[in-house]
Parts: C-alpha cells; structure tokens; sequence
C-alpha cells in the first residue's frame, strides 16, 4: 500500500521536472531573439548607414542622443538643457545665452519628450522639439546641424512635463505644467500661501507655443485649468485635427503624500483642448494679458551666436469666460499617457493604476459635446459623460499600462509598466491579439513615426527603466536599456537591446534618407559674420583694452596664429576669439588651456568661439588643441607668458619667425 | 572655299568660346579619409576647387609636404590664356571670311603649336609644384617628389592624383578637328572639280 503510493508520487516527478524547466525556460526567452535571424536584421555592415535616426531624450542628462535604428549603435549626444564641456555648449560666450532663464542662468534640465516636426502629420525632418521639465522650457534642435537653434522659457508653469508635442502642420509645439502652484487672479503670479489651501489657490496652464516658417518659437496663449497635474499630451490628427489631448491626474487635488491620495479617485481627466478655437480667441484678442516674464533664446546665425530675449507678457484664456476651449473626457485611473491613433479617431489613455485600457472615440465625445451629455462641470469645463464617449475597453492589457503607440495595419501597442510588457491590441475590436516581454519596466515605447499619420510600423523600441543583469555590470548606476523589438509580422519579435545615455523618457525615429541629404557638413568662413571672427591669419592679433585682453586667433592643422603670446597679467580677463579657418568636413580643433576654470573648445570648421580666462598664476602658459586633427595634432600647441600684477610686459604675439 | 566650309570653319573658331566657361583639364585627388574625393578644375583664367573649399584644403594638405601654395592670381599663364583664345577666334573667323584653304592650315598649325607649348608649359608647371619643396617642410619622404602626372593616375602618398582633360579641352579638339576637316574637304573637292 505505501509502496503503491510511492510510486504514484514518482509519477509526479517528470512533472515537476518539466514545470521546473518550463519555469527556468522562461527567464531565458530573453535568448530567443538572440538567434541570426534576430542578428541579420539588426546587422547594419561597416561603411553601410541605419536605416532610421532615432532621436531619445536623455532624461536627467537634459540632453538628447541620437542612435542608429536598427543597429542601436549611438551615433552622437546634441547638448539642449545642460552645459556640456566637450563643446564648451553652456561654457563658451556664444552658446552661454541658450540657458538664460528668469531664474538666471539655469546650466541643467531634464530632457522628457522629442517630438519630430511634422507636415501633413508626417515627420518632416526639419527640427525635433525636446521638453525641459524643471526649469519649464521647450527647445527646438535644428537637423541640418543636430545643434539646438532656440530655448523658450514657459511662464506660469512649475515643472513642464506635458510637452513637446506637435500639432500635424506644426502649427504649435503644446506644454503643460505638471505641478500646479497657487496664482493670484490679477497676473497668475506665483503666491506666498499656506500649501494646505492647495485647493483654494492652486491652479494650472496649458501652453500653447506658436512655431513660425523658420521655427522661431512665441507663446501665443496659455489656458487657465484647475489645480490638478498634467502629465502627457498628444495632438489630434485627420479628423481630430485641431484639438489635443492632455492627461491629469490628483483630480482630488492633494498636496501631500500623492501615492494614496491623489489614487482615490475612480477616474480622473482627459482634457480635450480645440486649440483651433482657441487660436481664435487669441487672434481676436480675448482672453488678457498678464505679466508673464520668459526669456527667447536663439541662435543668430549670421554671427553663430545665441541671444537672449526678455518677453514680459503672455495671453491668457480662462475657460470659465470664453465657451467650447475645454472638455473633461473621465478616465480610470490616474492615466499617464494619452495616444491618438494615425487615423484621429481613437484617444488612448495609459491609466497606470486601471486594469484596463480605456479607448475613446473622439465621434463619439464630439456627439456628446453637441448632445450636452455632460455628468457635471469643474471650474467652468464641462465633464462629459464616460460611457457616451466610450469606444472601448482592453481587457487585461497587463498592469501598469502607460504608453501606446501604433502601426501602419490598426495595431496598437501598449507598454505595461508593472508586468514588464508591451500588449499588442487591435484598435478596432480592443482584443490583445500577442504580449512580448521586457527587460524590464517599460515606460515609453516608440514606432518609428507611431505617433503621427503615418507610422513606418517596422520597428518598436521599448524604453525600459530598469536594466539590471541585461549588461556587464558598471557599479550602482546602470544606463537605462532599449529593446528592438521586431513588429512586421504576426508575433513580436524581440531583436536587439542596447544601452542609452541617462534614461531615456520618449523617443522619436524617422527614416534616415529624410534627414541626412541636408546636413551641413562645415559653416562657410565667408558667410561667418561674428565681430570677433578672423578670416586669415593676417587678421589674427591680441589687443589690450583696460585690464580685458582680446585675443583673436586662428586655427588650421596645424597650428594656432598667434602661437606665442605675451604681455598678459595676473588679474587680467583674456578673451580668446577662435575662429576655425578649416573649410572641410569632420575637422573640428580644439583648444584648452591649463588650469582654466571653465571648458575647453571644440570649434567647428568655419566657426569663431570664445572663452574666457583669467590667469591667476605667473609663468608660461601652454595651451593646445585637444581633438585630433591631423599628424602633425601634438604639435599643435602655444604659450601664454603671464606676467605680474603691474609689471611693464608689452602685449607682444606671433607665430613663426 | 565653299559657303559651307567658310561656315564650318567660323563654328571651328567660335567652338573656343566655350574655353571661357568651361575647364579645360581637371586634377582629382583620391584618399581614404576623402571618399567624397577632392580636387581641381584648371580653367584657361583660373584655377578652382572642384568644390569651392576644396583649393584651400588641398594647399592645406600641400604644406605638410613643402609644396607651394596654388596661388590663382599669381600663375602668369592664367593671364596670357585668356588673349590667346581670343587671338585664335578672332583669326579663326578672318579665315573663314577670306576663304583661303592655305590660311586654314596655317591658323590649325599655329593653334597645334599653341597647345602643344600649354601642355609643355603645364608639365614644367607640374614639375616646378611638385619638385620645388620646402626644405622646412614637416614631412620629408627621400626621394619623393609629387608632381601630379600630365595625363593619368599616379600614386603621391596617401594620395592617387589622377590628371584628364575636362570639357573644354574636348570643345579645343573638337574646333581643330573641323578646322582640319574644312582643309581636306576643300582639297578633295578642289581636286575632283580640277578633275571633272
């Protein structure tokens, strides 16, 4: 009897065998895209180019980095919102301006969301957008240069996640705050309030930054909105042009310990903004004008020099007096990111604590906007009812549903957060049609153009936020880790992981043969019209002005004019005016000098850049160039003789005998 | 001559207007680090990079080795061509108003003798580049020198030079071919109507 149970138990055992391979087999899926199939697709030969640009934001870098698709190879970092010393970015006197804010000179963002510019809600390939959410700005990179052209400062605003997020013709670049903060009536200026009378005083924006022909960036109005956070945004396309989408969460208005008490609530907002009404209102003049001090900062290219410039007002439209601006769409739960499908007719809300995806039609809440099927009103916005508006639910979409994007055949794709997944569901009948998992904790996910009209569909990458145990190991701090996934066929198909610079929030891609027939290869010395610029070594020189030493100097392989300096002093300011004389692609030189308390230069071909030091120290000097440019590189070198505070040393300089 | 040989031949001559827009020879350099390539344009008037920044990169890259700076303006040659065209064009037209088969061949004789002393005049002019070096120069090769061939490819370097006439040139060949046309078919026509 006991024997005969026994061997019922030994029965038992290849189960457990099997269930425990099964169980090990899992983890190991991560192997399966490690196959040549995987290897071929992803396999971009020397001399051969990516197929995609993909641009991803480099989070707490405040920078943006662009990467090879599909081979993840990391093609270059452009500085936006933090200095950067290789290129003296944020350093030198001609790019210092770029982070001028209200708040002084601010040397470091975090960089959230690239928006490629769009015509015809297709990626263009012009500019890409890149949102700063601590010091709330919005920056605009040119993709002739990959260098940021303009920074604009956002008024009114305490933490500027909501953007930047493209209309379909770039007709405007929208922000939102993510903070709200109490405003007095008169000028929205920030107040000196207990932060217990959170929802007596505390109130949001949402902007609305105008983009000209030449990209040149002015807010034309912000809209008044009720103290919640605003989080995510994106623009309606086809028939849902001329509105956007923005999510918000703390519907019940907490100001401490948000975890649990801004998750209450069943549902919070979508808010549905008709920015062309909007438009209108601001062209008429309605709404006002309230204090609302932001700085502009460019790039004058005639002298490739930023500039900044003080704007004092901005417009302001209160829902609550001018009618159909804004609509609340209710929706569970807490939801983060808000996606509209390629053909304008579905909203997707990432409601990170529902346990399901809620798809809106926006026929649907345009109906019920004309049908007043409202279910209440908040500060003058209409709420409308949820189950009016209602395309659809996906069930089971995994947990901690965030972000979606889309294919060109009506799939979308949605990240899940908690569970570690992308779900892949169809738009129409909101069945989970195939589930992949990530290495781990996606937040966003990008399709190379799966936010516009027309997505490429080929490619997704997941942005995870955690990488551990994917790569060797570089102490506590892990670059974040993308993952190819393969979205051409039936199954997804995970291809390639790779790690990116900081921790990339969103991404962007668009097919490289839109971006790389126009790049600027070197700036034309003759169209270089900097005052301090030098178009030849006989132009080079050093003048003494006051206690201000201006150095004008030329660079060539491979040597700098004048090479030998003298007649600087300790307590001097020396300005050193660098002008690149090279005329050829990919020779850039650089120049630094020991001890100085700033960065050193890298000066493009064509260009003139500036530093300013101020030596400290008498002795002699060297300074040299710190890119290598030629075979003659480590000659490429110079002295500055300092002499004593006060001492009769002439300014003396040449080079060669 | 015929009215239609005394029209050739003004085509011949006027064929050399074209040596005022166009260049006549061309120099190309090729080099790993230069897959886009890079070189010259050698005009009857001027020198000029074939891409408008590519004669200061290639006087930049000279220096190294001691060559000379390529100095447009200071080339006598670039000065005297000019005239000499115009020289040809003028005569060239005379011929064919005066009709004489002689002076056709003498205009063509005189116009070989003109290139042909261009062509001497550009291998001393090679020569005198590529020889005469800096003896300061940052890279000494023994025994190197980098004058460019006359017509071909010839490896300097890093670089393989490769030197061929451009479209003017061919426009000069095309005008001293219908100069030479227009004599032998007058002296074949002149025979057969002695003849008949």
């Amino acid at each position: 009897m006991k024997l005969a149970n026994f061997k019922s138990l030994l029965w038992g055992l290849p189960v457990i065998v099997i269930l425990s391979m099964l169980m090990y087999g899992c983890p190991s899926q991560q192997q399966l895209g490690a196959n040549a199939d995987a290897a071929q697709k992803v396999y971009v030969a020397p001399g051969e180019y990516d197929e995609f640009y993909g641009f991803m934001s480099g989070g707490y870098s405040g920078q943006l980095s662009v990467y090879g698709i599909p081979s993840g190879r990391h093609l270059y970092t452009i500085p936006v919102f933090s200095q950067e010393a290789t290129n003296a970015y944020g350093y030198s006197e001609e790019s210092k301006p770029m982070l001028n804010t209200t708040h002084g000179f601010v040397p470091w963002g975090d960089s959230h969301h690239p928006e490629l510019s769009q015509t015809d809600g297709v990626p263009d390939g012009r500019w890409i957008f890149i949102n700063e959410n601590n010091t709330p700005r919005v920056a605009r990179i040119n993709l002739s240069t990959f260098t940021t052209d303009e920074i604009i400062e956002i008024p009114n605003s305490a933490g500027n996640h909501a953007s930047s997020f493209v209309t379909p013709n770039t007709e405007y670049v929208s922000a939102a705050t993510r903070f709200s903060i109490p405003m007095d009536d008169e000028n929205l200026n920030n107040e000196d309030v207990p932060i217990s009378e959170y929802s007596e005083h505390f109130k949001g924006t949402l902007s609305f930054i105008k983009v000209g022909d030449d990209g040149k960036m002015g807010i034309d109005f912000q809209i008044l909105v009720p103290g919640f956070d605003y989080d995510l945004s994106h623009a309606g396309k086809g028939p849902s042009d001329g509105w956007s989408f923005f999510t918000s969460y703390n519907s019940e208005q907490a100001h401490t310990l948000l975890e649990v008490n801004a998750s209450k609530n069943d549902k919070d907002f979508i808010a549905a903004v008709n920015w062309r009404k909007a438009a209108e209102y601001a062209a008429a003049g309605e709404g006002r004008m309230v204090e609302g001090e932001h700085y502009r900062n460019y790039v004058d290219h005639d002298t490739h020099t930023a500039k900044s410039e003080l704007i004092e007002e901005v417009r302001v439209l209160d829902p609550r007096e001018l009618e159909g601006l804004i609509y609340f769409l209710p929706t569970p739960k807490s939801p983060h990111g808000v996606d509209v499908d390629p053909s304008g007719q579905y909203i997707v809300a990432g409601g990170k604590l529902s346990t399901v995806i809620p798809v809106h039609s926006f026929e649907k809440m345009i109906q019920a906007i004309e049908n007043e099927e409202f279910e209440g009103e908040i500060d003058g916005i209409p709420v409308l009812n949820y189950d009016a508006i209602l395309h659809g639910e996906v069930e089971n979409p995994g947990l901690g549903p965030l972000h979606t994007e889309f294919d060109d055949r009506g799939n979308a794709y949605t990240t899940a957060f908690i569970s570690s997944e992308i779900v892949k569901w169809d738009l129409e009948t909101t069945q989970v049609l195939d589930r992949i998992q990530t290495y781990y904790s996606p937040g966003h996910l990008m399709i190379p153009g799966g936010d516009s009209q027309k997505p490429w569909g080929k490619y997704l990458v997941a942005l995870n936020k955690i990488t551990k145990d994917r790569y060797l190991p570089t102490g506590p701090e892990l670059f974040h880790s993308a993952q190819l996934i393969d979205i051409s066929g039936e199954k997804m198909k995970l291809l390639l992981d790779f790690p990116t610079e900081g921790e990339p929030h969103y991404a962007q891609a668009i097919p490289a043969d839109l971006v790389r027939p126009n790049q600027t290869q070197f700036y034309k010395l003759e169209e270089n019209n900097h005052p301090d610029a030098v178009k030849g070594e006989d132009e080079t020189r050093v003048e003494r002005d006051g206690n201000e030493v201006h150095i004008y100097m030329s660079t060539i392989r491979t040597h700098f004019a004048p090479d030998n300096i003298e007649g600087v002093k300790v307590g001097d300011k020396v300005y050193f005016h660098i002008t690149n004389l090279e005329q050829d692609w990919d020779i850039p030189h650089g120049f630094a000098v020991k001890g100085m308390n700033n960065s050193e230069l890298l000066i493009m071909p064509g260009e003139t850049r500036t530093i300013v030091w101020e030596p400290k120290k008498v002795g002699v000097i060297p300074f040299y160039c710190t890119d290598f440019c030629s075979a003659l590189h480590q000659e490429m070198q110079g002295y500055i003789r300092v002499s004593p505070e006060g001492s009769d040393v002439e300014i003396a300089y040449g080079t060669g005998q | 001559m015929k009215t239609k040989h005394r029209i050739t031949m003004a085509i011949a001559a006027l064929l050399l207007i074209a040596l005022y827009f166009l260049p006549i020879w061309s120099i190309s350099l090729e080099a790993p680090q230069y897959p886009e390539g890079i070189g010259l344009n050698i005009h009857i008037h001027t020198i000029e990079g074939k891409q408008p920044q590519d004669l200061q990169n290639i006087n930049g890259l000279n220096h190294y080795i001691g060559m000379k700076k390529i100095e447009p303006d200071s080339i006598a040659e670039l000065k005297y061509m000019p005239p000499i065209i115009a020289f040809l064009i003028v005569t060239g037209l005379v011929v064919a108003i005066w009709g004489n088969k002689k002076w056709v061949m003498t205009w063509l004789i005189l116009f070989m003798l003109l290139a042909v002393a261009g062509l001497v005049d550009f291998y001393l002019w090679e020569y005198d580049y590529g020889h005469n070096l800096n003896p300061n120069a940052a890279i000494k090769v023994p025994g190197m020198t980098y004058q460019p061939p006359l017509i071909g490819s010839k490896a300097l370097l890093n670089f393989n030079a490769v030197s061929l006439p451009h479209t003017g040139f061919f426009f000069a060949l095309a005008s001293m071919v219908l100069a030479g046309l227009v004599w032998w078919r007058e002296r074949v026509e002149g025979k057969d109507e002695k003849n008949s």
